[in-house]
């Protein structure tokens, strides 16, 4: 697909900086003048929010790992409305995009009402980690806990909430969180084409999200291997944060009793899915987004 | 078709000029020059390839950081490495910053979509530095090889020399000289379920990809695809790693890539309609939808 290359040479690098480099200028000096501090976020900017349940907050690390990519994103791109960790404001408001960490504790009704806030108040919801998607570890929750023995239920939003799109992993990695970003941004603030690659780079995810919101070790059996799929390449073994696969004879062996249910194997596995117009650009994808965090 | 060779800045056929490395390869020793010289020249730090496994003709997926270990794992084993499985591993227990890897084209398609979604290779795709693809029409199972080798060609697994296909035969060349031939015919039921869904030929994702069809025993088949590809098949050519002759002068040609290329496409697209419709309404998951 030259578009997708063509398109994302064109525009990417050059064209989100553009309002930014010239009120940036102006601002500053205003700044310097008067000491104002600096009130109007730069125009085309995505608003974001980040609604923090039941996790452990590595989702949140792996975002702020992406150094000055998080900065560069924050600073072009978008506009952080709240955040617990990294941000001043907690309360849910109204963004274009919540991404969400943790699953959802039924027995914790502050819990539940963000949630159902954060979903009304966000056009895009996306499920950011394996608790939020799957229920990841809280999967084996059963309550006893200090100190809050009654808290046992622990569910993925999605069983709770429409989620657009999933980001599973254990955690996710930066990049994945950079990348679903800047497609979030095309996807919202894009030209036609911008918009069009950004659609083609989230599909996956947006299928994930409306599929099964269970993952564990075994998807590699029952969607992959049981499909007459797998290949043996070992992108599920090297992708587990727990080491629960082994490559025995060319195939996954999994161990069950290490997995975390997290679901980073089968989203990994080439042949769990594999758009190839997107992956066939990866050079230019991978460039543009590069450029665009410079 | 069209796309059937996917996207290449060149083509040629060539050969190693390092006589070590010929000595134990499988075709023209390029997978082998190729990340003895990007050793070398610091290119990478060290490559995943195809190592000797705990049985004979089995595979192992090794980290080669010598030419040493690069040599030991010359050749052709026609069964399963998955070579993806240390990805993430080299970069943290072997700790190497610039990484090769060697692989079938399926395992090209796993390193892009390791780059462009890695949902669990944290800080591993901006450390791939060169990756090679090699021409792949189907795999076998470990178990299959057994089969065909002990059954068929009633040969012992370990008093086998080389192994090849080519020229529409399996063929299994003995120690101690002997050939058996066996017709393709014969090798198919054996093949990897997986491989039958898949619709690329020469590794359309490598940085560079190679095989032994289109070019003259001893010579490999050379497609340079991506910047990284160009620019790594430059320099070891400057340093004069291979001998090369253009792709329109050999024998059989691009003309043979194209159409086993053509074939092994359109009977996997067949496959996979026919997956679509597998039982009654109800149809096999298809990876590309």
């Amino acid at each position: 697909m030259g578009l997708l290359s063509s398109v994302f040479k064109k525009n990417v690098s050059e064209e989100p900086p553009k309002p930014v480099a010239a009120p940036q200028k102006t601002d500053v000096a205003k700044k310097a003048e008067t000491t104002t501090k600096e009130v109007k976020p730069v125009v085309d900017k995505i608003t974001l929010g980040y609604t923090h349940l039941s996790g452990c907050t590595g989702c949140t690390v792996a975002l702020a790992d992406n150094y000055g990519g998080l900065l560069t994103l924050l600073d072009k791109y978008v506009d952080l409305k709240y955040m617990p960790t990294l941000a001043d404001v907690r309360h849910i408001q109204q963004v274009d995009v919540a991404i969400v960490e943790g699953s959802v504790c039924i027995q914790d009704k502050l819990a539940v009402e963000e949630i159902k806030e954060t979903r009304a108040k966000a056009a895009v919801v996306v499920a950011l980690g394996g608790c939020a998607a799957y229920g990841n570890i809280t999967r084996f929750a059963r309550g006893g806990q200090q100190n809050q023995p009654q808290h046992e239920s622990y569910l993925p939003i999605g069983d709770l909430i429409k989620v657009d799109v999933l980001i599973p992993g254990c955690a996710p990695t930066p990049e994945m969180i950079r990348n679903v970003a800047v497609m979030a941004y095309l996807l919202l603030k894009g030209t036609k084409e911008q918009k069009d690659l950004a659609t083609a780079y989230l599909k996956p995810l947006m299928t994930m999200a409306a599929g099964c919101n269970a993952a564990c070790a075994c998807d590699i059996m029952t969607s992959v291997i049981n499909q007459g799929l797998c290949m043996g390449c070992g992108s599920c073994a090297a992708a587990c944060p727990v080491r629960a696969i082994t490559m025995e004879f060319g195939k996954p062996n999994l161990n069950r009793d290490l997995c975390i249910k997290c679901g980073a194997c089968v989203a990994q596995c080439p042949r769990g899915f594999f758009n190839t117009d997107v992956i066939s650009e990866y050079e230019a994808i991978n460039e543009a987004i590069m450029a665009a965090l410079q | 078709m069209g796309a059937e060779l996917g996207k290449y800045k060149s083509c040629v056929s060539a050969r190693s000029t390092d006589k070590e490395i010929l000595k134990g390869a499988q075709d023209g020793g390029i997978v082998t020059s190729l990340f003895a010289y990007a050793l070398e020249a610091g290119i990478i730090d060290g490559a995943i390839v195809a190592g000797k496994g705990d049985l004979p003709w089995k595979p192992e997926p090794v980290v080669a950081t010598t030419r040493a270990e690069l040599l030991a794992a010359r050749g052709t084993r026609y069964n399963i490495s998955p070579n993806m499985s240390l990805i993430k591993e080299v970069t943290r227990s072997y700790g190497l910053d610039k990484v090769g890897i060697v692989g079938t084209p399926c395992q090209m398609q796993a390193v892009r979509k390791a780059q462009l979604y890695p949902f669990g290779l944290r800080e591993v795709g901006d450390k791939i530095a060169l990756a090679v693809g090699i021409f792949c029409m189907e795999n076998f199972p470990y178990q299959s090889v057994l089969q065909l080798v002990e059954d068929h060609a009633a040969m012992k697994m370990e008093s086998v020399k080389k192994m090849e296909i080519g020229k529409g035969k399996f063929w299994v060349f003995g120690e101690r000289g002997q050939v058996v031939q066996l017709p393709l015919k014969v090798t198919h039921k054996y093949e990897q379920p997986g491989c039958h869904v898949c619709l690329d030929y020469v590794a359309n994702m490598a940085d560079i990809s190679t095989g032994s069809v289109g070019s003259p025993d001893g010579w490999s088949t050379i497609f340079v695809r991506s910047k990284i590809g160009d620019s790594v098949w430059a320099k070891a050519m400057a340093a004069g790693c291979f001998e090369t002759k253009p792709m329109e002068t050999v024998k059989p040609g691009l003309e043979l890539v194209t159409k086993l290329a053509n074939e092994k496409i359109s009977k996997n697209r067949k496959t996979l309609e026919e997956r679509a419709s597998f039982g009654t309404g109800k149809g096999l998951r298809n990876p590309y939808l």
